[in-house]
């Protein structure tokens, strides 16, 4: 059985909401009869106001599916629908204390049902925005459909470009067989052969020069802080960023922010970026929560 | 009341008879199988009662048919390598589609190395059509490999009547009967089954073992090698206490298999009765004049599967679930889509499998508590309004994306 969080057992035991609302004059319906997830939100929202006075849902899916569209409706009561259209999938599944990476979709349909309840009340049409596939690398919740687009869009070749690319693979590693028959369907679609040996596809932060020689402790900072920059959009895509707050020897001390904060995965994430510095910089780097740096530098002053 | 187990076709509890004769070979008949010194010397007469016991129950003619493996997915991919190792012109290898996944799965991968596969497919009632069956025998196939009862319906296959028309075809038989042994009586040896898989954990043996029955004669290769255990055809240390506890186990099944049909089939048939009359828009799957004595596969409608796992081991009732969520996956179960049920349906099908372990006063109970379960879910379904489905269900509730 999967490791449901308290949260997650109380409100799928005690549903808030649950229901149509009465008089709702915004309605929005996602999901997938085939997955076994759909939801229909309905929405009491005030003219004058745009604040949403009542929420309703009516759920059909599994223990995580019931409580996030629950928690949903318990967040965007009393919001106006500008502040409503600012909730993340992320925050429904904080506000569920986390849910397993394969039941993250489910915050996913939540807020997909708000915003198509959204739309309705706007009279705008709502489009998905993306296709979602089977659950492949379970370390960084990535499917199918994304790698596969991933694949096509940047013309990868190896299981370690896919990793460069999306995360996927870049954990546990269980999931490279299936990343390999992703490449090799794509790739003989494009008439072309899976190698495992092709040469790795440049990222883009590739393109910052390789450090040469020795580096003073500002060429440092600079260096690193040119780094971070480059991988900040893959950070922001997934709703975080890092901050670098110090710079002693060969450790950076780094602020994980947004939804690396506090993720499982800030570890994995902080692994990368050291990596990626020492790629960069050529010399060991270690890179350290900045909340272990008091402590620290503590122990070395005393 | 203490909490009620109705998922003995996932694994079932060990008998305590088993355990009592496992100690011994943890404890002090410890040595290795073929040191000679007397830390071993018991060991090779409690393998060879061990087989006899294997021998005993599933009807094998002699007991050195009888190979000891970790598991059934092993003996099933043994079964299947050796057959298209010893015969490498045979490209193409029949099954079904409702097959366990240790079977299916390593046929995608072989079709990826260039094999055919021919998947069987069933009917709504989950049977098989023989005369497609036949039409695809040939001497191209490796190998048939059929199971013998289905693990989530409990629907029998004809696999005599298959491996007769496969033999007269020269073609190797194969079935995972990991689900069928124990529960109803079987005498391979008047049959034509080349192969037959069995796990020790379905039938109260300790999980980690398992049997493949190999015919005398049937070509063979070995998955394992490296030594001459199991007669060279599976190499290892034997696992002896477990194989003692599979044939203790064995020898408990054989003896119980009258109670089996007779005794834990009416507690199945009471609990289906009591809750298709009590709850409506529910039906059986499966083919429910030939099934496993043990097994009811209940699809509610309009709810889903795990809410309902969930509320059930809430009041300390265990069952499993073909929905796609219990798993992980996209869709529903496999066997649900193959006998064609709707997704509203199979999303919400709920097997429930007996053992001897049960008794009629817990039947009773999950009779009592099952109707509110699907209650409250339906409820909450988008499906579902007050006492019944919404009108025309599909286009009243038509979320986006598919």
């Amino acid at each position: 059985m999967w490791d449901y969080s308290d949260k997650v057992k109380e409100h799928f035991f005690n549903p808030k909401n649950a229901g149509a609302v009465v008089d709702a004059n915004a309605t929005g319906e996602v999901g997938s009869i085939s997955c076994g997830d759909a939801l229909r939100l309905t929405l009491k929202v005030d003219d004058d106001s745009e604040v949403i006075l009542e929420a309703g849902f009516q759920t059909f899916g599994c223990g995580s599916a019931i409580a996030s569209s629950s928690v949903l409706t318990e967040i965007i009561k009393g919001m106006t629908l500008d502040e409503a259209l600012k909730v993340t999938n992320q925050d429904i599944a904080d506000q569920l204390e986390g849910l397993p990476p394969e039941k993250m979709h489910c915050s996913v349909m939540g807020r997909e049902a708000l915003q198509a309840a959204i739309a309705n009340y706007r009279g705008e049409e709502w489009k998905d925005d993306h296709e979602e596939g089977a659950l492949i690398c379970k370390c960084f919740a990535i499917d199918a459909v994304m790698i596969e687009e991933m694949v096509w869009a940047n013309k990868l070749r190896t299981v370690e470009d896919v990793t460069n690319f999306t995360k996927a693979g870049g954990g546990c590693a269980a999931c490279h067989e299936d990343i390999e028959a992703i490449l090799e369907k794509v790739l003989a679609e494009k008439g072309e052969k899976f190698d495992p040996g092709a040469a790795p596809v440049k990222k883009p932060a590739e393109t910052i020069a390789a450090v040469k020689g020795p580096l003073t402790n500002l060429q440092r900072i600079k260096k690193i802080e040119e780094v971070l920059e480059s991988l900040r959009p893959s950070l922001m895509a997934d709703g975080g960023d890092v901050e670098l707050v110090e710079v002693i020897g060969n450790t950076a001390y780094v602020n994980m922010t947004g939804a690396c904060n506090g993720c499982q995965m800030a570890a994995m994430t902080i692994a990368g970026i050291q990596q990626r510095l020492m790629e960069v910089m050529g010399e060991f780097i270690k890179v350290v929560p900045a909340s272990e740096m008091a402590k620290l530098v503590n122990i070395e002053v005393a | 009341m203490t909490d009620i187990y109705l998922d003995n076709n996932a694994t079932t509890k060990v008998d305590p008879a088993v355990v009592d004769v496992m100690i011994p070979y943890f404890l002090e008949q410890y040595g290795n199988p073929s040191s000679i010194h007397k830390f071993a010397d018991g060991v090779a007469r409690g393998l060879k009662q061990a087989r006899q016991q294997v021998q005993a129950l599933i009807g094998a003619e002699h007991d050195s048919e009888i190979i000891f493996t970790s598991c059934g997915t092993e003996s099933n991919s043994t079964a299947i390598l050796s057959a298209i190792k010893a015969q490498p012109d045979k490209k193409e290898i029949i099954t079904t589609t409702v097959e366990h996944p240790a079977i299916l799965t390593l046929c995608e991968y072989l079709e990826k190395e260039g094999y055919t596969i021919h998947r069987l497919p069933v009917d709504k009632a989950g049977r098989l059509k023989l005369d497609a069956y036949q039409r695809l025998l040939s001497d191209q196939v490796a190998i048939v490999s059929v199971m013998w009862a289905n693990n989530e319906t409990g629907t029998i296959f004809p696999v005599a009547e298959m491996a007769e028309m496969a033999n007269a075809a020269g073609v190797m038989f194969h079935t995972d009967a990991v689900q069928a042994v124990g529960k109803i009586p079987m005498m391979v040896q008047d049959t034509k089954i080349d192969m037959l898989s069995l796990s020790g954990h379905k039938l109260h043996a300790p999980k980690g073992i398992g049997v493949l029955y190999l015919r005398r004669g049937t070509r063979y290769r070995p998955l394992l090698r490296g030594g001459h255990q199991e007669r060279g055809r599976r190499a290892g240390t034997e696992n002896s206490a477990s194989i003692v506890g599979l044939g203790k186990a064995c020898e408990l099944a054989q003896n119980f298999i009258e109670y089996e049909n007779t005794q834990v089939k009416a507690m199945r048939d009471r609990l289906e009765q009591g809750i298709t009359e009590q709850i409506g828009h529910c039906f059986v799957t499966g083919d429910l004049y030939n099934r496993l004595p043990n097994t009811t596969d209940i699809a509610f409608e309009y709810i889903e599967g795990e809410s309902i796992l969930m509320l059930l081991n809430k009041a300390g009732i265990a069952a499993s679930s073909g929905s796609a969520c219990t798993s992980g996956s996209l869709e529903p179960s496999h066997v649900m889509r193959a006998m064609d049920i709707p997704y509203t349906a199979a999303h919400g099908t709920i097997r429930f499998s007996f053992s001897r372990y049960n008794t009629m006063a817990e039947v009773e109970k999950v009779i009592e508590v099952m109707p509110g379960i699907v209650a409250t879910l339906r409820k909450l379904s988008p499906y579902w309004s007050g006492d019944g489905p919404v009108a025309n269900p599909e286009q009243a509730f038509a979320p986006t994306y598919a």
